[in-house]
């Protein structure tokens, strides 16, 4: 009798805690879209006029497009448009961060009837998407970004270089373009001002490198991609030797909002020496990948942890990777820096396109640097010798580290040479494309020294210094690892540990990756 | 056969020397022209590449040496699938080289080869810019997310089934 009292008291506590569950379920309301983080504290400006129809000029129309093109066009001066471009403080998305007026008053100020204004669509950064958003998305704003610009600096030709690996982004663009032609904001007399330009897309071919400017001058006129030394700078003698001005998709997708509201509103966002917003493309183990925009000045952490999500659960934040092959890491220690150009710079990488490559401690950094350094040697266009012989042997040296064949003094080589390549290469890609590894030899020394001298991986990523043998203690006898090898190397029977046949397996890391306890070494 | 692949190769010339004239004889349309034979042909061939050179009137070295220099330009008739393994950062970070090592091992080829039956080709493409799908592998015009080794097995598999399946097809209409 006294069981069921007990066994009838239990359901009814059961009971109440449902009802419980249930009510709070129901207090939980919808919360507004700025209480989100991930919403709330970003800024859009550049991704303003997402979800728009692309292929609808008239969507972007009624979004205030083409306002600030009327603008420039029938009221205002090239040197007014240029003193507002001055007054914003933009400075050039594509990374390097030269501000965009000035370039503009060069181009403006150089001699020569024809003049030609430039769109670098060519987004190489292995791990950054943002232009490629911006141009499927809204390909107007760079279209009108590059109407004011041409006005800025007298020119009447535009080119827009995008790569063929994106063919949404040239279709969307082919189609803004006709759109824009037909209702008279590109051709001739644009809004009946009597100012002409004419824009065109031209595909790129598959290289990095042509992402450097005089390099992507040279594509155009249907030679190898090649870079040269500057002076004469693009700005006075740039494509068929014009004055030329090229800027990135992102700082001309600015540029409309930045005539529109003015200078000064844009100014107002942003640090002391770094204007507006930047538009990230975050990935890696991160829970929110995708492209977020906030206000200059706001903290990496912010970014990665508040906006991201931060890291998904059973992983931990390592670091993050900042600009591409030609940036670095930035450990956890440094977290809280701000984002803007000089901020970035004093922790060891770069601001970059925009690519945000969040890793957890599964990521060995000695790998990441030999991923990096296999992408530029591999990219390099080999005109100068620093950049084609040197990263080369750095790769070697990289290379031998992974495969647990360092040497003592391998670490010194590294950085003399990084030191040489820095110093004497011609372009931007050998000027930077040791920045990877000197970033990770700055936090992750340690791990350079285990490869080296431990013949370890720490992350367990380099397959050559992995025994791939089982933990007997540490495994959880799931059996897992079982059930995804795809040779079936891995034999295993319910409440026994897992064993590997060293003949059979092929080191692919299935194993590895998947294993719950951490358990296979 | 030899007769064959003259007649085909005499087929591709004949339609690139048709779409010439809508370009200028400028060096600007050099790479324009080069990928509007790749779209349509899926490679150069020595003899179209000569064809260019002599439309532009520049010599068969130089459209070589644009050519080669960037890395959309094919010399060899890609298989009939091709598969494009994305190793950019984000990919790599989530395992993308043990994914194309599948491929590799799966087929029998190496990044940039064909295999023997021309069904398959594969390369490694540096990003393809849908670094949220982490890793990313593109088999012909399909991009597909998220694979992982076991998911190898699964597209190489599928494209071997609907083979079998085709012939299967093919036999019973003939001998019905």
């Amino acid at each position: 009798m006294s069981e069921n009292n007990s066994k009838a008291e239990e359901i009814v506590e059961e009971k109440a805690e449902e009802e419980e569950q249930e009510k709070k379920k129901e207090e939980k309301v919808i919360p507004y879209l700025e209480d989100v983080p991930f919403f709330g504290l970003q800024k859009l400006i550049v991704l303003k006029n997402k979800g728009i129809d692309p292929e609808l000029i008239d969507e972007y129309i009624a979004k205030d497009g083409y306002q600030a093109a009327a603008k420039a066009l029938l009221e205002m001066t090239p040197e007014e448009i240029i003193a507002e471009m001055k007054t914003s403080g933009l400075r050039g998305r594509g990374g390097a961060g030269f501000p965009t007026g000035l370039k503009w008053e060069f181009a403006n100020k150089s001699e020569g009837d024809i003049k030609y204004v430039l769109c670098n669509a060519d987004e190489g950064d292995p791990g950054a998407f943002m232009d490629r958003s911006v141009l499927e998305a809204d390909p107007h704003a760079i279209l009108e970004g590059m109407i004011i610009a041409a006005k800025a600096v007298g020119a009447h030709q535009g080119y827009i270089y995008c790569r063929a690996e994106y063919p949404l982004a040239i279709k969307r663009l082919n189609i803004a373009i006709s759109q824009a032609t037909e209702y008279g904001l590109l051709g001739n007399d644009i809004f009946g001002s009597g100012f002409d330009f004419h824009l065109e897309i031209y595909q790129g071919a598959g290289a990095f490198v042509c992402g450097e400017e005089t390099a992507l001058m040279h594509s155009i006129e249907g030679k190898r991609g090649m870079p040269r030394p500057r002076p004469p700078f693009p700005a006075h003698q740039g494509l068929w030797k014009k004055p030329t001005v090229l800027n990135n998709v992102e700082t001309y997708a600015n540029v409309p909002q930045i005539i529109f509201n003015g200078g000064k509103w844009y100014a107002g966002i942003g640090t002391e020496t770094s204007k507006g917003t930047k538009v990230f493309a975050l990935t890696g183990t991160v829970k929110n990948i995708g492209l977020v925009e906030v206000p200059m000045g706001t903290s990496l952490r912010t970014i990665i942890f508040d906006i991201g999500g931060g890291v998904p659960k059973k992983k931990k934040f390592k670091a993050v990777q900042l600009g591409g092959p030609s940036g670095g890491c930035v450990s956890e220690e440094f977290i809280d820096t701000p984002v803007d150009y000089e901020s970035i710079a004093k922790v060891g990488a770069i601001m970059g396109s925009g690519g945000m490559i969040v890793m957890d401690n599964q990521t060995c950094m000695v790998d990441m640097a030999r991923f990096f350094m296999d992408f530029v040697q591999d990219e390099s266009c080999g005109k100068c010798t620093p950049c084609r012989e040197g990263t080369r042997h750095m790769l070697q040296i990289l290379e031998k580290i992974t495969r647990g064949e360092g040497e003592p003094g391998d670490i010194d080589t590294l950085e003399e040479l990084s030191e040489v390549i820095k110093d004497a290469a011609l372009c931007g890609l050998g000027q930077t494309g040791p920045n990877p590894v000197l970033s990770t030899l700055q936090y992750f020394r340690d791990e350079y020294e285990a490869h080296i001298f431990e013949k370890r991986c720490p992350a367990k990523r380099c397959p050559a210094l992995l025994e791939f043998e089982v933990d007997e203690e540490k495994c959880i006898k799931c059996g897992i690892c079982f059930k995804r090898c795809p040779t079936e190397a891995i034999t295993w029977e319910k409440k026994q540990p897992a064993k590997i046949d060293k003949d059979k397996c092929i080191k692919c890391m299935t194993c590895i990756t998947n294993c719950p306890s951490d358990a296979i070494f | 056969m030899d007769t064959d692949i003259v007649a085909e190769d005499q087929a591709i010339l004949d339609d690139i020397a048709l779409r010439l004239s809508d370009f200028g004889r400028e060096r600007g349309n050099l790479i324009p022209i080069l990928q509007m034979i790749q779209q349509r042909h899926a490679y150069l061939s020595p003899g179209s590449i000569k064809m260019v050179a002599e439309y532009l009137e520049i010599p068969t070295c130089e459209v070589y040496g644009v050519a080669t220099f960037y890395n959309q330009f094919r010399f060899h008739p890609p298989g009939k699938h091709h598969i494009k393994v994305c190793l950019g950062t984000a990919c790599h970070v989530k395992g993308g080289d043990i994914i194309l090592e599948n491929f590799e091992r799966k087929l029998g080829i190496k990044d940039g080869e064909t295999t023997p039956d021309k069904e398959f080709s594969m390369e490694r493409v540096a990003c393809v810019g849908c670094c949220a799908l982490a890793p990313v592998v593109v088999v012909d015009e399909d991009v597909n997310g998220h694979v992982a080794p076991s998911k190898v097995e699964g597209i190489v598999l599928g494209f071997q089934i609907e083979k079998e399946r085709q012939e299967r097809e093919k036999q019973e209409n003939e001998s019905g």
